[in-house]
């Protein structure tokens, strides 16, 4: 192995090989590939129905979708054979396309469950109240957003792009290494979209890398990808540079199936 | 069934209650009167047809004898909802000064027996102006047979402007006849409470029920409150009685112009829980909340009926009450809104929802609109399910254990209405009892 091919293997984050996964029967992804190295974005696009949130939730451990052959290694590790807990604790982090309400609980009293969940696993100490919010406080000023969130009920009457800001919030909270965004952007208007945005590129670090699943072009004029697939009918059809996201925004998704 | 009350209320009339003045001699006297002409409700009359009293109908509550228990102070802390500060002690409704603190009560504020305040003097005129005055006897058999048996109780009066900064409990602790005194069958114990809270005054009442022994008892509640002009109140109530005791309760509020009133309920205890609630908005601008929580479990029935009564123009009311039910625990809810013609500019909300825990236990949500003003905003709504998947899901996809998902879901039911409470060291208080409810 050459001095190059070495180093990309050991910054191989996930791995994901021939990805077959049903729902309800049905199956959706039919046979995926795709290899995310740290320090590295990508975008996956392609049209409504291509398999691009299944994929996203198959990855977080959605109890809904039964993978059938292939297999996806996060780190090394099976990453299918994890619990979604597990998953989380590991590092990776999916912000929902639709995220959940939870009646009650403020987003700081759930972070701070998150928040320990994930120190606990790697073996460092649990975070009391105080210093919880103290760490919190200052993990909003980095990212430069107000304190406004966090006295609110977890999504509980939250707007669409209050929940999907909110999804941004808890990525910065709990630094994964692997970051899934299923079409944060959706539903964003310009201005929270460039705030969104912005975040993510704040968040950028050589040991971590990001997933953008997206319909759209819009938000990747914010955040610079590295490599864009196109995923069509539940397969990766083409990958290429930022330059293909262009394409795609000019021709639509057409061509792709075709080239399909 | 109601013939062994009124042999009861016969020797009551003639012996216990011979220090009364006539009026309130005369009140009792038609309270029984109604309570025999009513009888017990059944399961045929609607506002009953998911609770049952039979198993109060059926058995003879005696009222306690005149043995009673030796309370430690130490003990009576550890039932009071509060802990500690100023408090109205009674014991199958009858006042224990002993067990009582009212130092550090401001000038103004007048806490004591109703045996005490209904004597003579202006505390009896403003007794006698309020007492009885609201609470529904001549239609509610329960209510009736509490006022006919009316001879102490809790009374709190706060003069105009003035404020009751500290919270003021009133703890009503339930004896079971043969665990405390060690003779005689069941008892029953009439707690009857009246607050007054004059003009622009303000104050935070905490009214608790608990039980000293877990055996078979019978404790029914009659609450009068009149919120004055411009007057805020926060009034709290906890019922955490044993699991073999039943609990009806009465609660009847009346509020003036420009009040406020922040309700909130917490049903925990008891084997079989009743609780009318009434509030009538009757002054222009008043405010109300009625915030409620019941979780239950075991074989718990626990049945909240609330009425608000919007009586005049530009009133709100919000209502949330919540339901968390595990096991055979079985909760209902009925809330009623009326609206009386010319109450415009009501804005009114109120929303059930209830959670089951267990395939085995039930919940039964009646919401009711009734509106006859036509410039109005009235909402409603109510839901009854299981845990919710989807939230158990997002929570561990951020690393919560399955556990801890579940138990955070739950507790939001609860923290949802302990978030309405507006006193941070009362609603501490509370979250706790919640918690151990939970657990």
């Amino acid at each position: 192995m050459t001095g190059k091919g070495k180093r990309e293997r050991e910054n191989v984050l996930l791995e994901i090989r021939d990805l077959h996964a049903t729902v309800e029967g049905r199956e959706i992804l039919k046979g995926v590939d795709l290899v995310v190295h740290t320090g590295e974005v990508h975008a996956i696009m392609g049209p409504n129905g291509s398999g691009k949130s299944t994929l996203a939730q198959v990855l977080a451990g959605h109890p809904g979708y039964t993978v059938t052959a292939g297999s996806a290694l996060y780190e090394g590790k099976d990453l299918l054979a994890m619990t979604p807990e597990v998953r989380a604790r590991e590092g990776v982090f999916l912000a929902f396309q639709y995220p959940v309400a939870i009646r009650g609980i403020t987003n700081a009293y759930f972070l701070r469950f998150a928040v320990n969940a994930i120190r606990k696993h790697r073996g460092e100490e649990e975070l009391g109240p105080v210093e919880f919010m103290d760490a919190l406080e200052e993990k909003l000023k980095v990212i430069g957003w107000d304190d406004s969130y966090l006295n609110r009920p977890v999504n509980d009457g939250f707007s669409g792009g209050e929940k999907k800001r909110n999804e941004i919030l808890q990525l910065a909270v709990l630094e994964p290494k692997l970051a899934i965004l299923d079409e944060t952007d959706s539903g964003l208007d310009i201005d929270a979209l460039k705030t969104v945005a912005q975040t993510v590129e704040k968040l950028r670090r050589p040991h971590n890398a990001t997933v953008i699943v997206t319909h759209y072009y819009r938000i990747l004029t914010h955040i610079q990808p590295d490599v864009v697939h196109v995923l069509s009918a539940g397969r990766i059809v083409k990958s290429g540079g930022k330059e293909l996201a262009v394409e795609l925004e000019e021709k639509g998704y057409d061509w792709i199936r075709e080239v399909a | 069934m109601t013939e062994p009350y009124v042999r009861d209320f016969q020797a009551f009339a003639s012996n216990g209650a011979a220090g009364a003045p006539p009026w309130l001699r005369e009140i009792r006297e038609g309270a029984i009167a109604r309570f025999t002409a009513l009888g017990f409700p059944t399961m045929k009359q609607e506002a009953w047809r998911f609770t049952s009293v039979a198993p109060i109908a059926e058995t003879h509550f005696t009222l306690p004898g005149s043995r009673r228990p030796q309370l430690a102070l130490r003990d009576v802390a550890a039932l009071s909802a509060l802990g500690a500060g100023p408090r109205l002690v009674f014991v199958d409704g009858r006042y224990e000064p002993g067990l009582s603190s009212l130092a550090g009560l401001p000038e103004g504020v007048q806490a004591t027996s109703l045996a005490e305040a209904t004597r003579s003097g202006p505390r009896g005129e403003l007794a006698r102006r309020h007492l009885a005055r609201y609470a529904p006897w001549q239609d509610s058999a329960f209510a009736a047979l509490n006022t006919a048996f009316l001879a102490d109780g809790a009374f709190v009066h706060v003069a105009a402007d003035t404020v009751l900064a500290q919270p003021l409990e009133v703890l009503f602790l339930a004896t079971s006849g043969t665990a405390v005194t060690g003779a005689g069958g069941p008892t029953v114990s009439h707690p009857r409470s009246l607050f007054i809270v004059e003009r622009g005054a303000r104050a935070t009442l905490m009214e608790s029920y608990a039980s000293i022994a877990d055996g078979l008892q019978w404790t029914n509640a009659v609450t009068e409150t009149v919120v004055g002009e411009g007057a805020r109140v926060e009034l709290y109530r906890v019922q955490r009685e044993g699991r073999n005791a039943y609990h009806i309760a009465t609660t009847q509020s009346r509020q003036e112009r420009d009040s406020y009133l922040g309700l909130h309920v917490l049903t925990l205890g008891g084997s079989l829980a009743r609780h009318d609630i009434t509030t009538v908005l009757d002054g222009t601008g008043a405010e109300l909340i009625l915030n409620g929580l019941y979780v239950l479990g075991g074989s718990q029935h626990a049945d909240h009926h609330t009425v608000i009564d919007h009586a005049r123009p530009h009133c709100a009311s919000h209502e949330f009450f919540n339901g968390v039910l595990a096991e055979r625990a079985h909760g209902v809810f009925n809330g009623r809104i009326i609206v009386r013609p010319g109450a415009q500019r009501t804005d009114s909300k109120q929303t059930n929802n209830n959670l089951l825990l267990s395939t085995e236990a039930r919940a039964d949500s009646q919401p009711q609109l009734e509106i006859y003003a036509d410039d109005v905003k009235c909402t409603h709504g109510s839901t009854v399910g299981p845990l919710d998947q989807t939230a158990l899901y997002y929570l561990r996809s951020r690393g919560l254990s399955p556990e801890t998902a579940q138990s955070l879901v739950t507790y939001g039911f609860a923290a949802e209405i302990l978030g309405r409470m507006q006193r941070p060291d009362v609603r501490e208080r509370l979250d706790r009892l919640v918690r151990a409810g939970l657990a």
